[in-house]
């Protein structure tokens, strides 16, 4: 953990905590204002619950050029940017969030080439769809380990962060307030319910909620497709490719819109917003990881789009491709804040219930 | 600006804003004159919290009713009396149909902040402050065609037979007069002139904080005083707390406030104590406190407490000198150290039985043959680590202003200045004699600024 970017975000704190004028816009300040010293955990538990709405830099009165200096979107950024490489696993691998940028082109380069490698190379005799490219087995000797090791990694993660912050025993009502917080973006809603502070300075806006949103719900629904598609393979016996009115489908195409709108529309308002309200050096790993997003849906739409078609040779590894540098690098991208803000906003539930934990 | 506006409106503030919105939309061009620039731009109104309120029932934030009759008790208790009675009834009376307009031209409420549970019920908080409201409100004026021009000092205001002829601003260096039908002033009073501030209070002024913005210079009031426009208010007076004596000069706004006072003992740079420290709840004397600081040598004092009364009260913006012992801390604070050892045992000795503290109400807990004696909250300085605060006086506005009557507008004599109305601070005069209301501020300009704004687009249209 960088010291210096804990002091400087407790310095603020500390102003806030004074000040308070901020208190109705988010979690983060009834949080902080629970406490009258901050720990290094605490300062990195209201990084991780604070949404970067930006509505406290606006609305603050000492902004630069007070003397101040108050920019806590900012300093809570570098605070939980750093704490996502500090409880990085194993050891080390948190050094790939600050090149994002280029693990991310590197990784997709390589899977990509991979992918083809195979689908060129043990091209099956039979199969249909797109198993006519690549054997059910190669996709799951591949997949399956991609999947599941990075999820390990997290698990290990989520631990440390959780010891960090001093969290308890979970509560089943904690981990559901805050689905609920994170399946509505409570924290961007600006309290009064108009949004956030992003693309225009001042002015609140829904953009980045809606866009946010159907990212995630666009993301779960291809989740779902996929789960939905396994569970078809292994327990009915059915295999790709499905029909239109499938289950696969059906969560599949909207969820592949949804995603594609949803991460364009990040993408657009991250070129309007000012970087030096966020974590400035990594704004181009973040946008780096919007784009991959965004290539896992497109290319699956086309995909899809170009059933039955030759185009079926490239698109596949391709898609796949994308999806594969996605799972693996989920731990160490951006990818890796909606599991830390889940656990924030858990702990979060816990506090605000009043109970120590 | 490609045409003479309709409407000048000077001061880019919370009453400017409120008259400038209002002339706009009955239809006039209005072009606002703030001499801050963008990040700072908002006067005293961005540093505020909140509005007072009269309600009939429950209100936006608002819980229970206020009544018009009870606001004006409240108002009298701070003034002494020293209020004018009509013009504090309208602002008290119009203040409930104001809150639904802020609500509709951009300004958000929260509920009352943690610590200031007792305003739930008469103060509506601003959602992020007063700079979230003027950022609402300059959104607003903007999108309804008001032209705004920052880093524009007004210099001068030109009155010629009993109305206003032209207005000279200087902006990057230029200077420019403009002929508008009607004019707003909005500029607040002159408590950033610092050499204004000494001449009217005294040489100790040059020491005092000022709490808000440094650009409320009093400039235009003195010139509109120079050619007789009508003045209200003690000329020497400002309202002063006691605030963190390390705060910045200018704009340290509301986190430089120090609640501990009631808990300590306090005393000046020879470590003597010089008055009681637990008169009484501390929102009820913190104004005191500025001029009792104001009184003593070098125009600062030292708050003292001990390990057991750390968390009292709200946490302040810098950490507190913190020593094991009484000399230490001494040391720290540049106060001699054997005096103040000396001071805090007599205090102590004086101390009696402390078993019914009680930091929430006045608790009758005194010290007993002790001059000057404590007469709340006496409990003995004992338990190291021990804390200190430095304290200073910090002014919050002047009470010197534009006399206007009910409809904000001013007068040379007994005549009208035909195009010429004040809103704000820059009038709050006209209402408030002395003391302060928390919240009523920002009624005094929003009520205020409405009215002028209506007056001054209803003689330009
Ligand atoms: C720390 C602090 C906290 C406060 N909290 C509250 C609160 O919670 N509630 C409340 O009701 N009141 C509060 N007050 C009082 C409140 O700030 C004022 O009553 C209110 O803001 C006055 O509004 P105004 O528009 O008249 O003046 P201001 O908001 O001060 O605006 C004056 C404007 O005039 C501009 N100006 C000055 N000279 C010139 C010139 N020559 N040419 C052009 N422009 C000029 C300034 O730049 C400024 O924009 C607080 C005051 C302070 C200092
Ligand atoms: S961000 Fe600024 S205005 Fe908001 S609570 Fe902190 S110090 Fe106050
Ligand atoms: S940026 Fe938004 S979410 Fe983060 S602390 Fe500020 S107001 Fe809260």
């Amino acid at each position: 953990m960088q010291i210096d970017l804990i002091a400087e975000a407790r310095r603020q704190a500390e102003v806030c905590n004074a000040c308070r004028y901020c208190e109705g816009y988010c979690s983060v300040f009834p949080a902080l204002h629970r406490e009258r010293a901050f720990s290094d955990g605490d300062i990195t538990q209201l990084a991780n619950l604070c949404h970067n709405c930006r509505g406290c830099y606006y609305a603050c009165q000492y902004t630069v050029p007070h003397e101040f200096d108050l920019n806590l979107p900012k300093a809570l950024a570098e605070v939980r940017q750093d704490s996502w490489k500090t409880h990085a696993w194993p050891a080390g691998s948190g050094a790939l969030f600050d090149r994002s940028g280029v693990v991310i082109a590197a990784g997709l380069t390589l899977a990509v080439a991979q992918l083809f490698a195979l689908a060129q190379g043990m091209r099956p005799a039979d199969g249909a769809g797109f198993y006519a490219y690549m054997s059910h087995w190669v996709m799951v000797a591949i997949f399956a380990p991609a999947f599941l090791l990075p999820l390990l990694a997290l698990a290990v993660s989520m631990r440390s962060y959780w010891q960090t912050v001093g969290g308890g025993d979970v509560r089943l009502s904690d981990l559901k307030a805050a689905v609920v917080s994170a399946g509505r973006m409570r924290n961007l809603n600006g309290g009064h319910g108009d949004g956030c502070n992003f693309e225009d300075e001042d002015r609140f806006s829904q953009a980045r909620r809606v866009f946010h949103q159907a990212t995630l719900y666009g993301f779960l629904l291809c989740f779902a497709s996929t789960s939905s598609g396994t569970v078809l393979h292994y327990a009915f016996g059915m295999e790709a490719p499905y029909e239109l009115f499938s289950l696969p489908k059906l969560f599949g195409i909207p969820g592949g819109m949804l995603l594609c709108i949803g991460t364009a529309g990040l993408a657009y308002l991250k070129t309007k917003a000012d970087p030096n309200l966020g974590a400035p050096k990594v704004w181009g790993g973040e946008m780096a990881f919007v784009a991959l997003l965004f290539a896992v849906s497109a290319t699956g739409l086309l995909l899809y789009a170009a059933t039955g078609t030759a185009a079926v040779g490239v698109l596949l590894p391709l898609h796949l491709g994308t999806v594969l540098t996605f799972f693996v690098l989920t731990p160490y991208s951006k990818m890796a804040h909606g599991f830390y803000r889940m656990a924030a906003l858990t702990k979060e539930a816990a506090q605000s219930r009043g109970l120590e934990l | 600006m490609t045409q003479t506006p309709d409407i000048v409106v000077i001061g880019g503030g919370n009453a400017a804003l409120c008259a400038a919105i209002t002339a706009a939309e009955e239809g006039a061009r209005v072009l606002i004159l703030e001499a801050a620039p963008k990040p700072y731009r908002g006067g005293n109104s961005r540093h505020t919290r909140n509005y007072r309120c009269m309600h009939h029932g429950p209100l936006g934030p608002l819980i229970d009713s206020y009544s018009e009759d009870e606001y004006f008790d409240d108002l009298l208790k701070v003034t002494a009396g020293k209020t004018d009675e009509k013009l504090a009834r309208l602002a008290i009376r119009t203040s409930e149909e104001c809150l639904p307009w802020m609500e509709e031209h951009g300004v958000r409420f929260q509920p009352s902040l943690s610590g200031t549970l007792s305003l739930a019920r008469t103060n509506a908080f601003f959602l992020g402050g007063g700079k979230g409201l003027v950022n609402a409100y300059y959104r607003t004026a903007e999108a309804l065609g008001v032209q705004v021009a920052y880093e524009a000092q007004v210099t001068h205001l030109e009155v010629e037979d009993g109305r206003i002829v032209w207005v000279d601003f200087t902006q990057n260096g230029e200077n420019t007069r403009l002929t508008p039908k009607s004019v707003v002033v909005a500029s607040g009073g002159f408590q950033a002139d610092t050499d204004w501030l000494t001449r009217a209070w005294g040489p100790a002024a040059k020491n005092f904080l000022i709490r808000g913005t440094p650009y409320n210079r009093g400039v235009v009031l003195a010139d509109l005083l120079d050619q007789k426009v009508e003045q209200v208010g003690d000329p020497t007076q400002c309202h002063a707390v006691a605030i963190d004596g390390r705060a910045p000069k200018f704009d340290g706004g509301i986190v430089t406030r120090l609640d501990c006072v009631p808990f300590s003992i306090v005393v000046n740079k020879d470590a003597q104590r010089f008055y009681d420290e637990g008169e009484d709840v501390w929102p009820k004397r913190y104004a005191i406190w500025g001029r009792l600081v104001a009184g003593q040598p070098d125009q600062v004092a030292y708050v003292i407490i001990d390990a057991k009364s750390i968390d009292l009260f709200m946490p302040s913006v810098f950490p507190p000198e913190k020593a094991d012992t009484i000399e230490d801390l001494a040391v720290q604070m540049g106060l001699p150290p054997a005096a103040l050892r000396q001071t805090v045992e007599s205090f102590n000795a004086a101390c009696g039985d402390t078993s019914s503290f009680k930091h929430t109400e006045l608790d009758g807990v005194a010290t007993t043959g002790l001059v000057p004696a404590k007469t709340n909250w006496a409990r003995p300085i004992v338990e190291p680590p021990f804390y200190g605060y430095s304290l200073r006086t910090g002014v919050t506005f002047t009470y010197l202003g534009l006399k206007v009557d009910e409809h904000a507008q001013c007068s040379v004599g007994n005549r009208p200045v035909s195009n010429l109305w004040a809103a704000g601070e820059t009038m709050a005069g006209s209402i408030l004699g002395q003391g302060y209301l928390a919240g009523f501020g920002m009624t005094i300009g929003t009520v205020f600024g409405r009215i002028a704004g209506r007056k001054a687009a209803a003689h330009a249209n």
